[in-house]
């Protein structure tokens, strides 16, 4: 779907997901908050994209307008060249925490978007993402059973599991603890090599987006606009101490403001 | 996305009004096509509330099922509140207690009528026992578990700043506790509502429940019989919004945010 | 204290039982028996098999009336919950009913179904409906927003949405409900007993106070209405424990 004064440069690069313009105005009962202006962002096939930007600025409004949770007051959010009314399951959000259905198991929650499929390939479907997130052993037990890193593989398998187009994550490792959130991000970066989807990631974590994404952007504060985009041209696995690691990093940091040296 | 103030507004009196009239509607029509000469129609209903609401009897049925009602809950309360913050307390007691709670609550206030004759005769004490049974027992459930879902770090920080048990209790219990105990308080008031026209209906002879019963008992008056239910529902309703206001003051509103 | 934890409530039922026993030996001639003749009264029911065919007919009633309040007041609560226009319609209605003693509605289940069974289990279906919505719709508004944005992200259809997100969200909070307004049940019925039928538990007590003062048969059957009572909230309780609708206790 090209939109005027939009160069598209070539069929074949066409970028999976196009945002437009996009805005978001939320409407109270006395006041009427600006939450998105005029966001325009392109993602194309296989890229792993980190959002960042200060807190309350409007990171996770933009997740949910992009998956169809809400609808844009203006502009508009393709994906494919197919514009986005509603939720569906090709775009997949991965939830902060508790996103998990407590009354499923492992195997009933990584099957929970598979109804369509046949007994037999659902099975084999589940054994492989439940393979994948190393999740063996887990299979017939509760969430309330799993640790908080357990529980964040697990959504993101329920995810996978449906194959979708693309994955969008709001903060998933946030409610973890900082050792946790290090080994969770190496297995995102292994499932995503694995899996070569389609990743946006909202984050709040500098080293997080440095070493997860191809690139990184920053938002501004609310009303959120990109303020900034960061290409990290280091190829994985990347070394958190090399001279470019930590020049990008402070790149990202003054991009979003902070004075680095503390 | 949140919707705008007129749409609200419009919702919020106009769907209930839509409701009504259908039910009134249905009412009607059904009335109509049994062709029942016994069950009321609305209109015959609504003359009903006004042939009642012009003899002086209901103003003082009305006063009586109320009276009946504030003195059997004053006293549950008096009574209930501080067994309950006892219970939850002291554990080990609650412990001890709580079967015998458990076992009498589930008797019907009104098995206990006999029971009650032989105590206090026919009359209003019979009534205001009944009703103290059937709101007391929520209302000390309340209570204790109030006092024992209290954060165990509050009675720490408590403990910190060298407060005695008594002020521990005046000073950080007791407040902690008291959304839930309001919210315990409000059920039973509700309870104590339903009871005292069950009772009026078997142990007295005044009241709103005797005023149901009544009108069936003497001339098969089925209009006054809804018009009387009518008017229950409606006392029932405005004790309880008054109760909710109450719960809406400031210093105990809390623990309510989250329900808000 | 020495004596076992399990034996310390035991102990005060004896002691409270004693007291009793006693009060009632210092005023001979009372109407009010002792505990040792109400236990004999019970003894005396079970012997004429009296005590099975009230407490049949009482619990005949309670399972029937809830059970119908069970199947329309819940998925009605549901619908209501989810679709907020539809509560906020006839939430008014709802609230003028809730505090009209389910008694009150005597004379209209003797007009409509005559004086036996099926008016008490109207009763007991009056009494268990308003609170088996209102918990049904409130149990709807506090599913957790997440759940409900994981169900949606699926694509599913309104049934299943319904099926497989909002009703097992809601079942922990259902069952909760549901042994409340089953005690409710248990409390409408004995009164229901008491005024428009000839059997059961509520009868029993009645009919023993009337026909001759006997009452240690009328503290006998408060007695069993009291351990069915709680037999029945135990029943419920061991649901709850139930392990798929365990799962807001282990998820806090």
């Amino acid at each position: 779907m090209a939109l005027p004064g939009i160069a598209i440069p070539d069929q074949a690069a066409a970028p999976k997901l196009q945002v437009t313009n996009l805005g978001v105005v939320f409407q109270g009962n006395d006041k009427t908050i600006a939450a998105l202006d005029n966001i325009n962002l392109e993602i194309s096939d296989g890229e792993f994209v980190c959002l960042v930007g200060p807190s309350g600025c409007g990171k996770s409004t933009l997740l949910n307008a992009m998956g169809g949770f809400l609808s844009p007051t203006s502009g508009s959010v393709s994906i494919d060249g197919e514009l986005v009314s509603g939720p569906d399951s090709r775009r997949i959000l991965v939830f902060q925490e508790h996103g998990v259905f407590p009354w499923l198991t492992v195997e009933g929650n990584i099957g929970f978007g598979l109804a369509k499929l046949s007994r037999s390939e659902r099975a084999q479907r589940i054994a492989h993402y439940v393979e994948l997130v190393q999740l063996q052993g887990f299979e017939r037990s509760y969430p309330s059973d799993l640790s908080g890193g357990m529980k964040q593989r697990l959504q993101v398998a329920r995810a996978l599991a449906v194959n979708p187009d693309v994955l969008f994550l709001d903060e998933p490792f946030g409610a973890l603890d900082s050792i946790t959130r290090v080994m969770m991000r190496g297995e995102l970066l292994r499932i995503w090599q694995a899996e070569r989807r389609t990743i946006l990631c909202v984050t709040h974590d500098i080293d997080e987006a440095v070493q997860l994404a191809d690139r990184v952007v920053v938002l501004s504060s609310r009303p959120a606009r990109i303020q900034n985009v960061l290409t990290i041209d280091i190829p994985h696995p990347r070394n958190i101490s090399s001279p470019r690691y930590l020049t990008l990093r402070d790149e990202l940091l003054k991009m979003i403001g902070l004075a680095y040296e503390i | 996305m949140k919707r705008s103030r007129q749409e609200n507004l419009l919702e919020k009196w106009l769907l209930p009004l839509v409701a009504v009239a259908v039910l009134l509607a249905v009412w009607h029509y059904s009335v109509l096509m049994t062709g029942t000469r016994v069950f009321p129609s609305p209109l015959s209903v609504w003359r009903g509330i006004l042939e009642l609401l012009h003899k002086h009897v209901l103003w003082a049925d009305i006063s009586d099922s109320l009276r009946r009602v504030v003195i059997g809950f004053a006293a549950a309360t008096v009574v209930g509140v501080p067994l309950g913050l006892c219970l939850g307390w002291f554990p080990s007691l609650h412990q001890v207690v709580n079967p015998v709670l458990e076992l009498l609550r589930p008797i019907s206030p009104i098995a206990w009528i006999p029971v009650s004759i032989i105590f206090f005769g026919i009359g209003d004490p019979a009534a205001i026992f009944l009703i103290f049974l059937g709101s007391v027992f929520p209302i000390v459930v309340a209570a204790a578990s109030g006092v024992s879902s209290v954060p165990p770090l509050f009675r720490r920080a408590g403990r910190n700043f060298g407060l005695t048990n008594a002020q521990l209790l005046r000073r950080v219990i007791f407040p902690a506790a008291l959304p839930q105990i309001l919210i315990g308080l409000r059920i039973s008031l509700g309870i104590a509502w339903l009871v005292v026209v069950a009772a009026e209906m078997i142990a007295v002879d005044s009241g709103l429940g005797y005023l149901v019963i009544d009108s069936r008992n003497s001339g098969k008056r089925y209009d006054l019989v809804v018009a009387a239910m009518l008017i229950i529902g409606i006392i029932g309703l405005v004790l309880d919004s008054v109760f909710r206001l109450v719960e809406r003051i400031r210093s105990v509103r809390w623990g309510f945010r989250h329900a808000a | 204290m020495r004596f076992p934890v399990w034996l310390r409530p035991v102990l005060f039922i004896l002691a409270l039982l004693a007291l009793w026993e006693i009060a009632i030996d210092l005023h001979p001639g009372q109407l009010m028996p002792g505990p040792v003749a109400a236990f004999a009264a019970i003894g005396e029911l079970l012997q004429h098999g009296l005590l099975l065919k009230h407490v049949v007919a009482s619990l005949f009633r309670v399972t029937w009336g809830f059970l119908l309040a069970c199947v329309t007041a819940i998925p009605l609560g549901l619908v209501l919950g989810w679709y907020r226009r539809g509560e906020r319609a006839f939430n008014p209605l709802v609230q003028l009913f809730r505090p009209i003693s389910p008694l009150a509605w005597i004379p209209i289940a003797i007009l409509w179904f005559g004086i036996g069974d099926l008016s008490s289990i109207f009763l007991i279906f009056v009494g268990s409906f308003f609170p088996l919505l209102v918990t049904a719709i409130s149990a709807v508004h506090n599913i957790p927003e997440v759940y409900i944005n994981a169900g949606r992200n699926f694509g599913l259809s309104s049934v299943d949405f319904f099926v497989r997100v909002i009703y097992p969200a809601v079942v922990p909070q259902l069952l909760v409900g549901m042994r409340i307004t089953l005690g409710i049940a248990w409390l409408v019925v004995v009164a229901a007993e008491m005024i428009a039928v000839n059997s059961g538990l509520g009868f029993l007590i009645v009919d023993a106070r009337n026909a001759g003062n006997r009452y240690d048969l009328v503290v006998a059957g408060m007695i069993v209405i009291g351990v069915i009572g709680l037999l029945l909230d135990l029943g419920m309780r061991a649901l709850e424990r139930v392990k798929s609708f365990q799962w807001t206790n282990q998820e806090n």
